[in-house]
């Protein structure tokens, strides 16, 4: 016991016993399981991808058929998620925003509609809000008497039907990517300190809009299927509508619970970062003569916001790992399409560690990519006053 | 503007009622301050009053409370809630597939738990012989009450508890369960031997950032594979483990950040008398650590009452589940919408009160710091 009184040995022998135990776990786990799969004469690794998977999804961005392996159904689900995903938490951005601003604002009732807003959808789980939405959807009209806004928009029991581009899906993605990349090169412009007194800054600017539009326009002139028109309505033809695009029930009840119940919690955040900004702040701009909209926009904004960024990026991680609630809707996402692909293969261990990985690449992906605009942007040295 | 409104907050309508001039004072300063203030607050006084009318509408004066011969023909062709299919089906969404002549148990044991779980609020138990005393005598009853085979009550098993109670169920012993595995891991997560700091943070960093039902559906598949057959137990404890683990994670957090914010000099201090690590650890650091960590744990604590519904995926009949079943049958399925509504009432009704719970201690913890 003698050895025990120095510090340093008792913490490597104590060390030594603990990597022990765990090993001995992972052994034992191992062990157990590859004498089930050999009693249960299952093979295992990772070739059952390439077998097809004679399943049917119901919204995917690419194309898929029943003929496609598996491999292909899940890089689909990935791709659901992660529309899905972003998509949300563009929309409960949005919510959170006004909600924001409605209370902080200094009018009592819009104070309250806000509180009320916050209290009534923060409290009650995101899985029954999805199920509601879902179950109010597929109790909308069929197709034949289907709500129509301004004859070009429908809502069904269907889904809900928009007009479109006549263009094929891939050329779609194509134009999102220029507009993606023409827009963050303008924010890079647009902010960063480097380019800040370069001549004719604005004037640059506008030409760099200008660009990302007219490459866009081109490429949907140049996509478009010959002879037919640019914008496609959707048309009753039948039992169900032609043209256009359809959003399914699943895809927006998902959405819309998302957006509300995500929303609600983005809302507290910033409202948190709005109070955090100095009075001071908001109180010189308004001495300068600042307009209202100004003060908000110019000053009061962009202080709360990078004051709560963290925060906020914990929300948006948080929020990207609850949407995956395809299942119980039947929203082919990750999840359901693993699930699906389990049920089907009967191959458990290793698609469960294809769901692990899969979670822990998007979601530190999306935190480190987050982590770097906090970085970009957050305030330095002498600009943090109050 | 900030300080208009921190003046409102001061104002306690329901004392100073008293004098109609301080009230009608306070309402023109939150409401009709400016001519657009005005504008803005009639407008939405407006559509607050045209939502509540429609609501006392569909919900009160045009429903349907009871259905006298047990079918929705009471509901056929009205335009306000049939709240009929409450009164018919409550017991499939409060106690599941419970066994009908053994449902008073459920409920006894339900009563027990939420009783357990308020008075676990009251100041008086909360130290930690009175807190574990409370938690395995509640815990205990509602086990016996639930699993029966006891006192001449029939045996049933836990693949057939269902709604309201399961949930409660899950809520608590997750909690129970995860609680400890929490402070182990705040604990470990600090240790000063690298590996076992290293390994634990690895646990909770990896554990966090997969969603909760990815957890609970490896639970649930994978203990099965890699647990041999004298440590499987029921389909329902595995689950439970995972979702404990899941609560553990965030959880241990909570405590390294309020083990974090107390002053260093505490812990030298108590070195210094010649305390070892154990008498460091329970007298000194964690009574503090949970203190500072208050807030953040009772928030957590609500997040995880909510999570409790993501059960519902792998294929347990609590509280959503029973729901989604009450109007499942032809006869009631159009009444999605009152079902839901009711359902969520119910979780309201836990979520709001545990968090104005919150609210509360935390006003009371900053009386008692200065």
């Amino acid at each position: 016991m003698q050895i025990f009184r120095n510090r340093k040995t008792r913490n490597t022998v104590l060390q030594v016993a603990f990597l022990a135990f765990v090993a001995l776990v992972i052994f034992g786990a191992v062990h157990e399981a590859s004498t089930k799969l050999a009693a249960q004469g299952m093979t295992s690794g990772f070739d059952f991808l390439q077998k097809t998977t004679g399943f049917r999804i119901g919204f995917s961005l690419v194309p898929f058929d029943p003929f496609e392996n598996y491999l292909k159904m899940i890089w689909v689900g990935v791709l659901n998620t992660i529309f899905l995903g972003i998509l949300s938490i563009i929309l409960a951005n949005i919510v959170g925003l006004i909600i924001a601003v409605f209370r902080i604002s200094s009018n009592g009732v819009l104070n309250d509609i806000g509180t009320l807003y916050i209290e009534a959808f923060r409290n009650v789980p995101l899985i029954l809000q999805a199920l509601f939405w879902y179950a109010t959807l597929t109790h909308l009209p069929p197709p034949k008497q289907a709500y129509s806004l301004f004859d070009s928009i429908y809502l069904s029991t269907r889904g809900v039907f928009v007009p479109s581009l006549n263009v094929e899906g891939q050329w779609f993605a194509a134009v999102a990517l220029v507009m993606i990349i023409g827009l963050s090169v303008l924010a890079w412009f647009s902010l960063s300190r480097r380019y800040q007194r370069v001549k004719h800054r604005r004037a640059l600017q506008i030409g760099l809009l200008a660009l990302t539009l007219a490459i866009m326009v081109g490429l949907l002139l140049y996509a478009r299927e010959p002879g037919s028109p640019l914008i496609s309505v959707p048309e009753l033809k039948g039992l169900n509508f032609r043209g256009g695009i359809t959003i399914p029930p699943e895809l927006s009840a998902l959405a819309i619970a998302t957006a509300i119940y995500g929303g609600a919690y983005i809302a507290e955040v910033i409202r948190a970062g709005f109070l955090s900004v100095g009075k001071g702040q908001v109180e010189a701009a308004r001495a300068l003569g600042l307009s209202p909209w100004h003060v908000f926009s110019r000053v009061h904004l962009p202080l709360a916001i990078r004051a709560v960024l963290p925060t906020l990026i914990n929300q948006y991680v948080w929020l990207f790992k609850a949407t995956t609630l395809g299942i119980v809707v039947g929203f082919a996402d990750f999840f359901s399409v693993i699930s699906v692909s389990i049920n089907q293969s009967g191959q458990t261990l290793e698609l469960i560690a294809i769901l692990m990985a899969g979670f822990l690449i998007m979601n530190n992906t999306l935190s480190f990519v987050l982590n770097r605009v906090n970085k970009a942007i957050a305030l330095k040295g002498t600009q943090l006053r109050t | 503007m900030a300080t208009a409104s921190r003046t409102d907050k001061s104002f306690q309508p329901g004392k100073s009622a008293a004098h109609p001039m301080v009230l009608a004072a306070w309402l023109r300063r939150r409401y009709f301050r400016t001519p657009l203030n005005s504008a803005i607050s009639l407008l939405g006084m407006a559509f607050l009053l045209f939502l509540a009318y429609h609501a006392l509408q569909w919900a009160v004066v045009q429903a349907v409370w009871i259905s006298p011969d047990g079918t929705s023909a009471v509901c056929r062709g009205i335009s306000g809630a049939c709240w009929a299919v409450i009164q018919q089906r409550w017991r499939i969404i409060i106690f599941g597939l419970f066994p009908y002549d053994e449902q008073w148990r459920s409920m006894f044991a339900c009563l027990v738990m939420v009783a357990t779980i308020i008075l676990s609020c009251v100041p008086f138990f909360w130290k930690p012989l009175r807190l574990s005393l409370l938690w395995s005598g509640g815990f205990l009853l509602f086990y016996a009450l639930m699993r029966g085979g006891v006192f001449g009550m029939p045996l049933v098993q836990p693949a057939d508890w269902g709604g309201l109670t399961l949930t409660v169920f899950l809520y608590a012993a997750g909690v129970l369960i995860g609680m400890p595995m929490a402070i182990a891991m705040a604990l470990a997560r600090r240790s000063e031997m690298p590996l076992v700091s290293k390994m634990t943070g690895g646990l909770i960093d990896g554990v966090r950032s997969l969603p909760l039902i990815t957890i609970l559906f490896t639970a649930a598949l994978i203990f099965p594979f890699v647990l041999p057959g004298w440590l499987q137990g029921d389909k329902i404890w595995r689950v439970i483990i995972g979702f404990a683990l899941f609560f553990a994670a965030y959880q241990a957090e909570i405590i390294r950040s309020g083990l974090q914010s107390i002053p260093v000099g505490q812990e030298e201090a108590a070195k210094a008398l010649g305390l070892t690590y154990w008498q460091r650890t329970s007298r000194i650091m964690l009574p503090q650590a949970f203190r500072n960590a208050l807030p953040p744990t009772i928030n957590q604590l609500v997040i995880t009452f909510k999570e409790t519904s993501l059960i519902v995926i792998i294929g347990f009949f609590e509280i959503l589940a029973s729901g989604n079943a009450a109007y499942g049958t032809g006869e009631w399925s159009f009444a999605y919408f009152e079902v839901y509504i009711f359902v969520a009432l119910v979780y309201f009704a836990f979520v709001f009160s545990l968090s104005r719970y919150g609210a509360y201690l935390e006003r009371r913890m900053r009386f008692g710091q200065h």
